[in-house]
């Protein structure tokens, strides 16, 4: 195993739930230390919630997911002797990250003019969910509101469903990637110049940043992009972009030629629209489809659009995703070493130097290295 | 100072996956230069948009490439060749997602580009990785979707697969990629060495679902089932998603329901007093909550559950939001002007960097248009021009 491009540095994690812990998940695979610093009664929230009520032990299997590979530090950020020691922590580490509401660090003393005092360099990372600023300052920064928010569920689904969320926490996810590219890049600036930074990113700027081709289209024609009325893939793409049935499944078709499509799949009465109408027609030139590929099954349709190098898939679920080679050949899956268990997840998506980033270390129980650092640290109670 | 003064990233990327990266680059102050084909260019020059054009190119390209240079370089014509390979001599980052073996044929792959340039960051974004059976089928943004299994986890069960309306693989890509070069960037400060920085579409979309992927892996493989009705989360419980209200949409995010109930006065939600419930009968809870937030205009319920510090706000769309004080507040919008003084609103970088927005008014250059001033700032050999056209 190579020398990961991020080791030496260190991480406290101040954050909950999915914003932060992404980041900082991130950072560890790419070879940073992440302590978590947790309430000593319960830590990070993200603890107790599960899905489907799956757990890997006092913590849910959706904790270890977003946390392996981290270390914990129980501190009552309340109590002054506490803080002591939490001072003591930053004056060592590299990177702070916190997603607590506006003003919170502050009052606790540990908003960032306090911690650029105790360390110069520090990399004070925070995340919120509307801004510092404005009437949406307070309101919670949790994902699905965010997606309300900004326009984004008018982009998935058809015209006729009225708004549809993404079943993923984007908003969420991307903040805290947008947050890790900060970060690094303000870590290559201290190489330089010796000095820590800011980086501030909130939810709304991320899915705002997200949608930048729909917006930037928006203020050039002043018109709230449309979804098609059926099989929409894209509210700005043309027909055919969408997905469509068949007698034993779904199929993806990307951007295409529709005279090409018409040849390839035999669809004559496809050649009746003119090829600038393919935005314009959208919807007419997609009932055509749908009606065509219900006749066939989608290996045959997948054959023939192949064959004529036109760019659709055939739509799988999981479990077909993963009896298939190219899924197997990723590697993707790797198991927690944690005593007792099987648990099973995903690696980083980020190759180096041709290797895969495996970190196979499970989630730290809440304030587990606690002793440890202390000592390390040289911190006395 | 900004976070990146002074690194140069060569760009030969196309469409959205590699180009967002390097758009990130330049907001967070990086040089890129944009290495495209005569004549034609980037291909999402002439990806005409929902019929939106400016100066007859694609909305959609300018918002992606502001920010940047661009260089016209046939990467066949051996001249052409050779000025790219001295800038790449120069170069901090390299870029590219061509399809795998592509850029081996051209002369421009890691092993010889790192001949070249030995403390080079190579990065490349592929469809499928390098090795599986898929690896030369197009890396498209809704195939991934596709393939990956993303399309089962949004809208009601009732209705088809349903893809992500936004590039939302592209996107994720694009950021897998710029944090692996920003990182080995930090490590070669520290030790001078290059790296090669691989990221797939596919690893990257599954990635995106790692939540809810791990759980299928420790589940027993129960595939998931989205909600019958007002589905917001396929492993969420109710009342998680958005409803119709008399007069426009509202989200509500997790909570209570019997309190949800006592606060709405809908008397019917309080027999689900087990917490169980939520998720086992969400699909009933769901259609009683969707009757009766009928009744009453969406600023009614707001009120009364904000009031409570219930998670719920409005659904907006553009025309609403960008009215918004929250919205405007943030500065996201900036105006860039290209070089023939066509001005252009798009959005800024959503990162701030020591309290200050990250903005520049530079808009996406013509092709080929700092093809000059690259072979002069670069000392590219002067006799080698190739032929700019548009």
């Amino acid at each position: 195993m190579m020398e990961l491009p991020l080791k030496g540095l260190t991480v406290l994690e101040f954050s909950q739930y999915l914003s932060g812990p992404s980041a900082a998940l991130r950072l560890a695979d790419l070879g940073a230390r992440v302590i978590k610093i947790e309430k000593p009664n319960g830590g990070d929230a993200g603890r107790k919630l599960a899905i489907k009520n799956l757990w890997a032990d006092d913590s849910s299997l959706l904790f270890h997911t977003i946390n392996r590979n981290k270390e914990s530090f129980t501190a009552d950020l309340k109590n002054g002797d506490d803080i002591i020691i939490i001072k003591k922590l930053i004056k060592k580490a590299d990177v702070l990250i916190h997603n607590f509401r506006p003003g919170v660090m502050d009052k606790l003393g540990l908003g960032y003019t306090t911690a650029k005092e105790i360390n110069s360099r520090i990399i004070y990372a925070k995340i919120s969910g509307y801004g510092k600023e404005g009437p949406w300052k307070n309101k919670p920064g949790q994902d699905l509101l965010l997606q309300a928010m900004t326009g984004l569920a008018y982009t998935t689904g058809d015209g006729n469903n009225g708004p549809v969320p993404f079943g993923i926490a984007v908003g969420d996810i991307l903040c805290g990637a947008q947050l890790v590219q900060g970060i690094i890049a303000a870590l290559i600036r201290r190489q330089k110049t010796g000095t820590g930074a800011l980086i501030e990113v909130s939810l709304m700027e991320s899915l705002l940043d997200f949608q930048f081709e729909l917006l930037t289209t928006y203020f050039t024609n002043n018109k709230q992009p449309q979804r098609s009325m059926i099989n929409n893939g894209h509210p700005l793409l043309s027909a055919p972009y969408g997905l469509y049935k068949t007698t034993d499944g779904y199929i993806a078709l990307a951007m295409m030629d529709i005279y090409e499509l018409a040849d390839a799949i035999n669809c004559k009465e496809l050649k009746g629209f003119a090829k600038d109408e393919v935005f314009a027609k959208r919807d007419e030139i997609k009932k055509l489809l749908a009606k065509c590929f219900a006749n066939g099954s989608s290996s045959h349709w997948i054959g023939k659009m192949h064959e004529s190098g036109l760019w659709a898939i055939e739509v799988f679920d999981w479990e077909q995703m993963m009896d298939h080679e190219a899924y197997l050949s990723l590697q993707m899956e790797q198991v927690l070493n944690i005593p007792d268990k099987n648990i099973k997840t995903t690696r980083c998506p980020i190759r180096i130097n041709g290797e895969r980033l495996y970190a196979d270390k499970g989630a730290p129980k809440l304030g587990e290295h606690n002793k440890q650092l202390m000592e390390e640290f040289g911190i006395r109670n | 100072m900004n976070l990146l003064q002074d690194i140069l990233v060569i760009d030969f990327s196309q469409f959205l996956s590699g180009p967002s990266a390097a758009l990130r680059l330049a907001d967070m102050g990086a040089q890129v230069i944009k290495i495209e084909k005569p004549v034609t260019g980037d291909i999402c020059r002439q990806l005409y948009v929902s019929d939106v054009m400016i100066e007859g190119e694609s909305t959609i390209f300018h918002a992606i490439n502001r920010n940047k240079q661009s260089y016209a370089a046939d990467l066949k014509n051996a001249d052409d060749i050779e000025k790219v390979k001295q800038l790449l001599a120069k170069a901090d980052v390299m870029m590219h997602n061509f399809r795998p073996g592509v850029m081996e044929r051209l002369g421009l792959d890691y092993e010889t580009v790192k001949k070249i340039n030995p403390s080079i960051v190579y990065a490349e974004i592929s469809g499928y990785g390098n090795e599986g059976s898929w690896k030369d089928l197009p890396g498209q943004d809704l195939l991934l979707q596709a393939a990956s299994g993303l399309t089962w986890l949004s809208n009601n069960s009732n209705e088809n697969p349903t893809p992500m309306g936004v590039a939302v693989v592209d996107i994720m890509a694009g950021t897998h990629i710029a944090q692996g070069i920003l990182a080995t960037l930090y490590k070669r400060c520290i030790s001078g060495e290059g790296a090669l920085v691989q990221v797939s579409m596919f690893e990257s979309v599954l990635d995106f679902q790692f939540e809810v992927l791990t759980c299928y892996y420790n589940d027993g493989k129960q595939l998931p089932i989205r909600s019958a009705i007002n589905s917001g989360h396929a492993y969420v419980a109710a009342p998680y998603g958005i409803y119709k209200t008399k007069d426009g949409y509202i989200a509500l995010a997790m909570t209570d329901i019997v309190r949800l109930g006592a606060l709405l006065q809908c008397e019917p939600l309080k027999q689900f007093s087990n917490a169980s419930d939520w998720f086992d009968k969400r699909d009933e809870i769901k259609i009683i909550l969707a009757a009766h937030l009928l009744k009453e205009v969406a600023g009614h319920w707001l009120a009364i559950l904000e009031e409570a510090d219930i998670w719920c706000a409005p659904v907006l769309n553009y025309d609403k939001l960008v009215k918004e004080e929250g919205y405007r507040v943030l500065n996201m919008e900036i105006t860039v002007k290209t070089s023939n003084g066509l001005s252009v609103k798009t959005t800024r970088c959503p990162i701030r960097v020591d309290g200050k927005l990250l903005v520049s008014d530079k808009g996406a250059p013509m092709l080929g248009e700092h093809n000059e001033e690259i072979d002069a700032q670069f000392g590219l050999a002067k006799e080698l021009q190739p032929v700019i056209k548009r």
